[in-house]
């Protein structure tokens, strides 16, 4: 873009991040601008314009900043550069690489690139030379950490384009022109491998956008059977603090079977991305057998960094889930915690002295937090291949309590729902989730229910269904026991408890710091919950309620050891064999 | 603080409120300091060439032809070594007598540490206490406030952690301390012999209010010249974070922003994790750990303050007076240290885990059966002896005045296994008994 066509302006005012400017031309609502402070240039984005003032929001802090300091627009909304190169990469909430920073502290305009443009990438060909192509479609491809990473025409083309020239297999950089489109009008347009594309904007290039059909395994017990998560699902996970809601968030992106996961650390605590940072390079995926952080890409922007950047950060991550969901991949997108970037955006609403909504957050707050979800989806591409975003945010709502704007505005847009309990968690029954509060919509859709009867089992859906009758029964069975007394209770509600008990023990709880027991996959999940249910199916023989107490914690410890065991070892077996002994013990025969 | 030669002085302010006010004057930075009336202030608003100062000290007796002189920069603080040991005020000036201290001046509340320049933390810290120490592991690089109503014994409890800590550096942000509280403090740290690696930044209740917004910025630039520049293990004490946030409320409040939930401004978390966030392990061997204070109103820890501040930081820790032994514990249910899985087991004896969560579960056990007992029903054999367990357990592990290490607390743990259970009542790794469980005879 020409640099005289650029507008330009100067500042007026300044309170904490919203600086305002007087603009000397044009400038769009979400344009991106740099305000000159001391020989840096501060980030920002336009946020509101008033006559010929606009108000921005910097992406840094202000110090210093002094009234009539030059501030120049950039013509485009915040951006994400798009190419080979973003996996394995720890970037900041506007994308630029953390680990190109000098220096141990952030500085203030320190803005690194977010790809290496010296690396060279071995390019084969899928397209040909006089091929007709519209943008989104798969010109060639580069090997990223053993992904097949499309090279693309790029989002922003409209119409059609003829191939007029296509580079041969071998190695290229990232801003070497690898094709050159002709469009309707002759024009000829060069297409590197690189891209950019707005944030805030969807990527819309495919054909078609089902409702979700396929379980996303993320072999956590509680999910994958009893609230499934789905291919291009979407789910959030509230609870108070020390609920466990990192814990769970990190082991679905440690086990869940996707192709890349983007995790956006968002207004969280920098010891959690640490962790990350820490332990993804050392752990492997037990599919692939490589590297977690080979699939990986952080965006980091934890609590003490810029406010305006988080709420960006959310964006940045979606964006770059939309390009590889573009390549035919799946894609797992997890947010620690959309409840940062609904504060975020409360700071700035109230830095506007707009009306507020609902404990003070701005009234459009459940119109945004909907539309960012509706990006998430399964979706048949133009090629008629597949691809799709998993989103799965966490939520942390004040005071613990669920009836708060973030929780409810979020319930109304997410199909699954992760209640974390602070009962649960109190009592050590991780993952604490709620059973009977949570649920997955997915359950109730047909197209799921059949992939499930014909993947795991005929009767599978119904026995779920069951299992939450179970859980409440029991749930209703402990209570009536605590108000009358052991002994005020029939044997027969005891039994109901205990045998719920069994079902919550084994299959909803999980040691998620345990090497075995913290993934289960499907088959594993399944041989279980038929065990159980063999047990809930027999009629037992007791005096009275002790035996029936002491009776079932031996049931629950050898379920619980062969969860601990390598699934159909010997140990595995042994437990099972000791398991059909006790049960023998006391079976009405 | 002085003033200098060519400074322009500005005497004509065009408006008061009890905490700001503001003037007409150009090239003025945001977040500059100026002097109105002999007073300290802040830039907060700069709208063309209106600006609106916060006053520290309050405006009473400022005049609308008050001397106002802008300084060119921020808050800053001069450091060097001879920051130990002495005594300063919310502004970074000596309240001991001492002389100024001399040093290079760097500005306070600066930038964030990159994440990908962070250590993972791993080291613990010892401080004597078994309800710390077995059951809450604190590690170098950790934030952990004690949630405590005001009646409890937390500033004590702090200040013993701070001197058996094996830290370089002790640097206290008090911020409305009790002028007592204050004596306390100075009196111990005195008294330990320890003033050499002490520094303190106190803001007593007979200072204004507003000033204390400045402490734990000043305590933590402080320890980042210690932890970064002489890569020490620096530990920062602020006390009391409640009364820190009230006054981001009054301030709030005179700026006209919309509250959000129990009269706080709205970006409370921002604020908080601001500060918390300067907690940080090193790859070099330097540290900040955060102890705080946030106390509470009648335990309520859904307020927005403790609320706020327990999604922020790394676990926090409850007292609670168990008057079975009328003695102040650290409660082993509410309590919890996020980052005590780095080390247990790995930096301290094997069974640690284990050992501590069975002993949890059979103090668990006994809540259950004085309930029982409470509710009027029979107690079994096994009830009674957990009840037994627990009077024993709180005296000799979670009391507060327990003072030994961790592999004894360990040992005194086992011992108590022993004298009311039997291994299958304590449920422990069959390997950690055969090599633990005391043999009887």
């Amino acid at each position: 873009m020409n640099s005289n066509n650029l507008t330009r302006g100067k500042v007026t005012g300044i309170i904490a991040n919203l600086v305002i400017v007087e603009v000397y031309g044009p400038v769009a609502q979400n344009e991106i601008c740099y305000i000159s402070h001391d020989g840096t240039a501060l980030m920002a984005e336009v946020i509101k314009v008033l006559g010929d003032k606009a108000y921005v929001q910097v992406f840094e802090s202000t110090r210093g900043l002094k009234p009539a300091a030059d501030v120049e627009f950039r013509g485009h909304m915040l951006e994400v550069t798009l190419g080979p190169g973003i996996l394995s990469r720890n970037y900041d909430g506007l994308q630029h690489d953390l680990d190109e920073m000098k220096g141990i502290f952030l500085k203030r305009g320190d803005y690194t690139r977010a790809l290496n443009p010296d690396k060279e990438w071995d390019f084969e060909p899928i397209a040909k030379e006089g091929d007709m192509v519209n943008a989104a479609d798969w010109l060639g491809q580069v090997m990223e950490n053993s992904i097949p990473h499309k090279i693309m025409v790029p989002f922003n083309f409209k119409g059609n384009f003829r191939i007029k020239k296509l580079v041969k297999a071998g190695k290229y950089k990232i801003y070497d022109v690898i094709a050159t489109l002709t469009d309707e009008k002759g024009i000829d347009v060069e297409v590197t491998m690189v891209q950019k594309w707005p944030v805030k904007r969807a990527v819309k290039n495919y054909q078609d956008k089902p409702r979700p059909f396929k379980l996303l395994e993320t072999g956590v017990r509680t999910i994958d059977t009893l609230n499934p998560i789905v291919e291009g699902g979407t789910g959030f996970i509230p609870g108070p603090f020390g609920s466990g809601k990192t814990v769970l968030q990190h082991a679905i992106s440690k086990q869940a079977e996707a192709d890349i996961v983007v995790v956006a650390a968002c207004g969280e605590r920098a010891n959690e991305v640490v962790e990350l940072f820490t332990e993804f390079p050392e752990l492997e995926d037990p599919r692939t057998g490589r590297k977690l952080m080979e699939r990986t890409t952080i965006i980091a922007n934890t609590s003490n960094m810029p406010v305006a950047a988080r709420e960006a950060s959310v964006y940045t991550a979606m964006a770059i889930s939309e390009y590889y969901r573009a390549m035919g991949l799946k894609i797992l997108l997890l947010a620690d915690s959309t409840s940062r970037w609904a504060q975020a955006l409360r700071e700035m609403s109230n830095r506007m002295e707009e009306l507020p909504g609902p404990d003070a957050f701005p009234m459009d707050l459940p119109a945004i937090i909907s539309n960012f979800y509706s990006r998430a989806g399964f979706v048949y591409l133009n090629n008629g291949k597949t691809g799709s975003i998993t989103f799965i945010g966490t939520v942390s709502p004040a005071g613990g309590n669920l009836k708060e704007p973030v929780t409810e505005s979020t319930k109304k847009a997410a199909r699954a729902f992760y209640a974390l309990s602070q009962q649960r968690a109190d009592s050590k029954r991780y993952p604490a989730i709620d059973p009977i509060d949570s649920y997955s919509k997915y359950l109730e859709y047909p197209e799921l229910q059949e992939n499930l009867k014909k993947d795991i089992a005929d009767d599978w859906v119904d026995r779920v269904m069951m299992l939450k009758n179970i859980l409440i029964r029991g749930k209703e069975a402990s209570e009536q026991i605590n108000i009358l007394g052991d002994d005020g209770v029939p044997l027969d509600y005891h039994l109901v408890y205990w045998k719920s008990e069994v079902f919550d023990s084994v299959i909803l709880q999980q040691d998620a710091f345990d090497k075995i027991d913290c993934n289960a996959p499907m088959n594993r999940q399944k041989f279980m919950l038929d065990k159980i249910y063999d047990i809930y199916y027999t009629d037992f023989n007791f005096d009275n309620f002790e035996e029936v107490n002491t009776y079932f914690k031996r049931v629950i410890n050898l379920l619980k050891q062969m969860n601990y065991s390598v699934f159909e070892s010997k140990d595995f077996y042994d437990f099972e064999k000791e398991l059909h002994n006790i049960i023998d013990e006391r079976k009405v025969s | 603080m002085e003033t200098r030669a060519f400074q322009k002085i500005y005497t004509k302010i065009t408006q008061i409120t009890k905490a700001t006010c503001s003037l007409n004057a150009t090239g003025v930075g945001n977040e500059e300091l100026a002097l109105v009336h002999g007073r300290l202030a802040q830039v907060v608003k700069i709208m063309g060439d209106n600006v609106t100062l916060q006053v520290f000290s309050g405006t009473e007796e400022i005049p609308t032809n008050a001397e106002v002189v802008f300084f060119n920069r921020p808050p800053t603080l001069k450091v060097s070594e001879d920051l130990a040991g002495r005594f300063f005020n919310s502004f970074g000036e000596p309240i001991d007598g001492g002389p100024e201290v001399e040093g290079e001046e760097r500005e306070i509340g600066g930038p964030s540490v990159n994440p990908v320049r962070r250590m993972q933390p791993s080291e613990l810290i010892a401080t004597g206490i078994a309800g710390i120490d077995l059951n809450n592991t604190l590690v170098t690089g950790q934030k952990i406030p004690f949630f405590a109503d005001p009646d409890q014994p937390y500033n004590q409890v702090m200040a013993m952690v701070a001197m058996r800590a094996k830290a370089d550096k002790i640097i206290l942000g008090g911020m409305g301390l009790t002028n007592d509280d204050y004596l306390y403090y100075k009196n111990v740290f005195e008294h330990a012999g320890a003033l050499n690696r002490i520094i303190s930044f106190v803001n007593t209740t007979e200072d204004p209010p507003v000033e204390r917004l400045l402490v734990p910025d000043m305590a933590l630039t402080a320890a980042e010249y210690f932890a970064v520049d002489k890569n020490e293990k620096v530990l920062v004490l602020l006390t009391d974070m409640t009364l820190y946030a009230d006054a981001l409320s009054i301030v709030s409040n005179r700026m006209d922003q919309i509250p959000s939930k129990d009269s706080m401004p709205g970006s409370l978390y921002s604020d908080l994790a601001k500060l918390y966030e300067k907690a940080v392990q090193f790859p070099d061997g330097g540290s900040i750990t955060i102890i705080a204070v946030t106390t509470l109103s009648g335990g309520d820890i859904t307020h927005a303050i403790p609320d706020n501040t327990g999604y922020i930081t790394e676990g926090q820790l409850f007292l609670r007076r168990d008057t079975e032994i009328g003695k102040v514990i650290v409660d082993p249910f509410r309590s919890l240290s996020r980052l005590k899985q780095l080390v247990i087991g790995t930096k301290t004896r094997e069974d640690h885990p284990q050992v501590m969560n069975a002993a949890v579960r059979l103090y668990a056990d006994a809540a259950n059966a004085r309930t029982k007992l409470e509710n009027g029903f029979d107690l079994t054999d096994y009830d009674q002896r957990t009840l037994d367990f627990a009077k024993e357990y709180s005296d000799k592990l979670l009391a507060i005045d327990v003072n030994i290490d961790t592999e004894q607390m360990l040992i005194i743990a086992w011992s108590l296994f022993n004298k009311y259970f039997s291994p299958a009542e304590v449920g422990l790794r069959k390997d950690l008994v055969d090599k633990y469980w005391i043999k009887d005879n």
